[in-house]
């Protein structure tokens, strides 16, 4: 499991690539910790890019479950975002688009967590405008 | 040859069919047969065998009741919920006044799950034998305990049959009427039980009642055994995944996903979602049943998982 990170003023993006699953989840909950810690301190948002994530078990959802409810017990939150349909689907059949924020793209996931967050992306842009 | 037949397929308290709910049938399948011919019985039948389930039948309401023919005389039942009267019921119009033998394995001593013992004619019937197999301490006191006043208004005395409770070890097989059983303690409030049934190379497991926790890899393990190969998993899918981990935590139950994901990974070749939440109808019943496929689908590892979900009357051959 690969997890890259960058930071927008208030909002950390987690970028995780390849599976959770019963194999990979503990090595991401001991990564995200650090996240969820920091995000929490700063009343800020950790969110969690799955444009590279292939699949996502039971174990798995249970880690993004626990990081949600120790973010919201630090007025900070949790976003999940550009799911790939594999990982879209899993989230709908187990009703985890119902307990956690989901967004299609990143920047609305940045718009959620602040304007300073969207901004400090968009500083990053390309030319075409869209977010890196 | 193991068959199994579904008598009470519902968690925690039993349902009926209500008036709105034919009502919505009717108008479902007077709607799908527009412009399609009913003159004669055929057509009838055509249209009711193309309509979905939840239009043309039911899932049904009874709790916990399962019966498992092995091809033997002997009866092996799972749970005595209200599922246990029509088999009662049944039994009896299978074999008239032939003395028949029980063996009754209960998972657990909650209401739901022993509900139908007061009703369960073959228990009045003299010359009948009702073995009532149990992990727990005490759950022979327990069933007297239903029916003692001011909850019931007859006490055993009234059944006719020979009643014998028997307490079985979990995690050992026991040798029953020539069938292997191993019960398994499993997570549910006050504890519950699991049962793999084996016999002339078939397998089913009876698994309700059994909460499953994402953070214990060795209790994933455990049940990974436990499911092993089997041909058959009956397995508790009464809450979404999202619900099971958060605002249902602890409540002793499980979900469809976690099913589908501890039958892959022991190679059982079939899963039946059962203990249906009460709160459902025909219709959210079916939904969840196809959503499950769909995970089945794209999940899917060496060979496939056929994915049904249980209703009051199916009959699986294995």
């Amino acid at each position: 499991m690969e997890i890259a990170t960058r930071r927008f003023a208030n909002a950390i993006v987690a970028r995780l690539v390849g599976r959770i699953d019963h194999a990979t989840s503990a090595e991401v909950e001991t990564a995200l910790a650090p996240l969820v810690a920091e995000a929490g301190a700063a009343h800020g948002c950790l969110v969690l890019d799955f444009s590279a994530l292939d699949y996502i078990s039971s174990v798995g959802l249970r880690v993004l479950m626990v990081a949600a409810k120790q973010l919201r017990e630090r007025q900070a939150q949790l976003l999940v975002t550009a799911l790939q349909p594999v990982v879209a689907e899993i989230f709908a059949i187990s009703r985890f688009n119902r307990i956690l924020s989901v967004t299609a793209r990143l920047d609305e996931a940045l718009a959620l967590c602040s304007p300073e967050a969207l901004a400090a992306c968009r500083d990053e842009v390309d030319p075409s405008g869209g977010p890196r | 040859m193991m068959r199994v037949h579904f008598w009470g397929t519902r968690g925690s308290l039993p349902v009926a069919l209500t008036a709105d709910g034919v009502r919505e049938k009717l108008q479902a399948a007077l709607r799908a047969a527009r412009g399609r011919p009913l003159d004669t019985e055929a057509d009838v039948q055509r249209l009711i065998a193309s309509l979905p389930f939840a239009t043309q039948g039911t899932y049904g309401g009874h709790t916990s009741c399962v019966q498992i023919e092995t091809g033997g005389f002997d009866h092996f039942v799972c749970d005595m919920g209200s599922g246990l009267r029509p088999f009662g019921q049944a039994a009896m119009q299978q074999h008239g006044g032939a003395a028949q033998t029980f063996h009754i394995f209960l998972s657990h001593l909650h209401w739901d799950h022993i509900m139908g013992l007061p009703f369960f004619v073959p228990a009045f019937v003299p010359g009948n034998r009702v073995m009532v197999y149990g992990c727990h301490d005490g759950f022979e006191a327990a069933l007297r305990r239903q029916q003692e006043e001011p909850s019931f208004p007859v006490d055993f005395s009234i059944f006719n049959a020979r009643l014998e409770f028997v307490r079985l070890a979990p995690g050992q097989r026991h040798e029953i009427g020539g069938v292997g059983v191993t019960p398994m303690l499993q997570r549910h409030g006050g504890d519950s039980y699991g049962y793999r049934f084996e016999s002339q190379g078939k397998s089913v497991v009876y698994s309700t009642d059994s909460e499953h926790p994402l953070d214990q890899p060795q209790h994933t393990a455990r049940f990974v055994e436990f499911f092993r190969d089997a041909d058959l998993v009956i397995f508790d899918a009464m809450y979404s995944l999202a619900d099971a981990v958060s605002i249902k935590a602890d409540w002793g139950h499980s979900s469809n996903i976690v099913g589908v994901e501890l039958c892959q990974m022991a190679g059982a070749k079939r899963l039946c979602l059962f203990h249906h939440e009460p709160v459902f109808d025909d219709a959210a019943i079916e939904a969840v049943l196809a959503e499950t496929r769909r995970l089945e689908e794209i999940t899917r590892g060496a060979r496939p998982l056929q994915v049904s979900a249980a209703y009051d009357g199916l009959e699986i051959g294995l």
